[in-house]
């Protein structure tokens, strides 16, 4: 029977040793901490043009990032995208008249939000929305005006005195 | 022409006959389950065997293969000046698809044949014909422990392997290559996510892998001609068929899981 004892022993150790793995896949490699992150207040900012923005793609203010975005939708009386950020509770100071643009980290890196701190006296609550936004820098639209540009180039423009 | 086509027809209807015969051992094999919740011990016994023993290769394996990702995958990083994304890559790559694949090939290797070796060798010495003699089930006392302490210990030596390929990764990363460790941590926490990679990789694949694996080295084992050249083909039969349908059903999860 102390055989058995020490095989159990055994198998409980690889077991403990199996959940253990599985418990730093979770709390150590995986963003577990912020599955509970819809405490968050909720705000809107409305986009002519959002690119690459995916869900859960940060928001950050300062470099910092500060929240998430929690969805995208499309206005379909003013073709406009609706992005709702979820912003962390903490960060409950954000003045109303804060801006938001679409930006890129990096050259290939991914889409994210940054805000920019308006000066007004008010704060953002939930369900409140930011009115100054830029639109994602689409990189078509640029070439695109660029050649533009380059062929109504070779015509000299009319000089204005 | 027309015996190439009668061949073909021989060997698929062999083989829709094994499925048919793998199925239904399955079922009794499921039926026999009940009869395991009064003898845990024989279970723990085959958790011993198959799980237990089969970690220093799994370890061993997730360590070499995690440094192995470290190196490569800072290699080609450091062109773009990347290489702090190194964790996402190391992660990434062991938690969707390595961590699960790469331990169920080693636990075919390892375990699953042992499985068919020793129920084939008890086919051939009539171990089995014996028990039934003594109104012993052999599905309850013989296959099904095994194929539930292989579906238990397969996620948990995934889980491990995975876990452990990522510290390896990790010890390159910082400690030989210089990637900033708090970088090689954030970055992975930012892009892995716990039900979209961790859930949907590691855990679902390894139970599926865990199912068909064992179903395979028991089956095998089972439908063994016992003889000592059959038990030897039904060994390497185990060894094959597992790799082939873990790489075809990975194939099929990935795509439903991660194919966008």
């Amino acid at each position: 029977m102390g055989n058995f004892k020490k095989l159990e022993l055994a198998v409980g150790a690889f077991v403990a040793l199996g959940l253990a793995a599985f418990f730093m896949l979770a709390m150590k490699v995986s963003n577990i901490a912020e599955l509970g992150e819809d405490k968050g207040y909720k705000i809107t900012a409305r986009f002519e043009n959002i690119g690459g923005l995916k869900v859960r793609a940060p928001v950050t203010l300062g470099g910092v990032r500060i929240g998430r975005v929690a969805g995208i939708d499309l206005d379909m009386r003013s073709y406009e995208a609706v992005v709702t950020l979820s912003i962390e509770p903490k960060y409950n100071q954000l003045p109303t008249d804060s801006s938001a643009s679409i930006l890129t980290s990096g050259v290939l890196g991914e889409q994210y939000v940054g805000l920019e701190p308006g000066g007004m006296d008010e704060y953002l609550k939930n369900g409140g929305s930011l009115k100054l936004t830029q639109s994602a820098l689409v990189l078509e639209k640029l070439i695109g005006r660029m050649v533009t540009n380059a062929v109504s180039g070779e015509k000299p423009p009319p000089k204005t005195p | 022409m027309i015996d190439g086509l009668q061949r073909l027809g021989r060997s698929t209807l062999g083989w829709l006959n094994r499925l048919g015969r793998a199925t239904l051992f399955l079922l009794r094999l499921l039926g026999a389950l009940g009869a395991l919740v009064r003898r845990p011990g024989l279970i723990i016994k085959q958790l011993y065997s198959v799980g237990v023993l089969s970690l220093p290769i799994i370890a061993m394996s997730g360590l070499f293969v995690g440094m192995v990702l470290g190196l490569q995958g800072y290699a080609n990083l450091v062109d773009f000046g990347a290489t702090s994304s190194l964790g996402t890559v190391v992660a990434l790559s062991l938690v969707r698809e390595l961590g699960p694949v790469l331990a169920a090939l080693l636990y075919a290797a390892r375990a699953g044949s042992a499985v068919t070796a020793e129920i084939g060798l008890m086919k051939a010495t009539e171990q089995l014909a014996a028990m039934q003699m003594m109104a012993v089930d052999p599905f309850a006392r013989v296959f099904a422990p095994r194929f539930v302490a292989g579906f238990i210990a397969m996620p948990l030596l995934a889980g491990i392997f995975t876990a452990i390929g990522i510290l390896g990764g990790y010890f390159v990363a910082v400690y030989q290559l210089g990637v900033d460790s708090g970088a090689f941590w954030s970055q992975m926490q930012a892009a892995v996510g716990l039900v979209d990679d961790v859930i949907n990789g590691v855990v679902i694949k390894s139970v599926a892998f865990g199912w068909v694996a064992n179903w395979i080295a028991v089956f095998e084992g089972y439908d063994a001609i016992p003889t000592s050249e059959g038990i030897s083909l039904a060994t390497t039969r185990t060894v094959v068929n597992t790799a082939l349908v873990v790489l075809a059903l990975d194939f099929v999860l990935t795509a439903i899981f991660f194919g966008v």
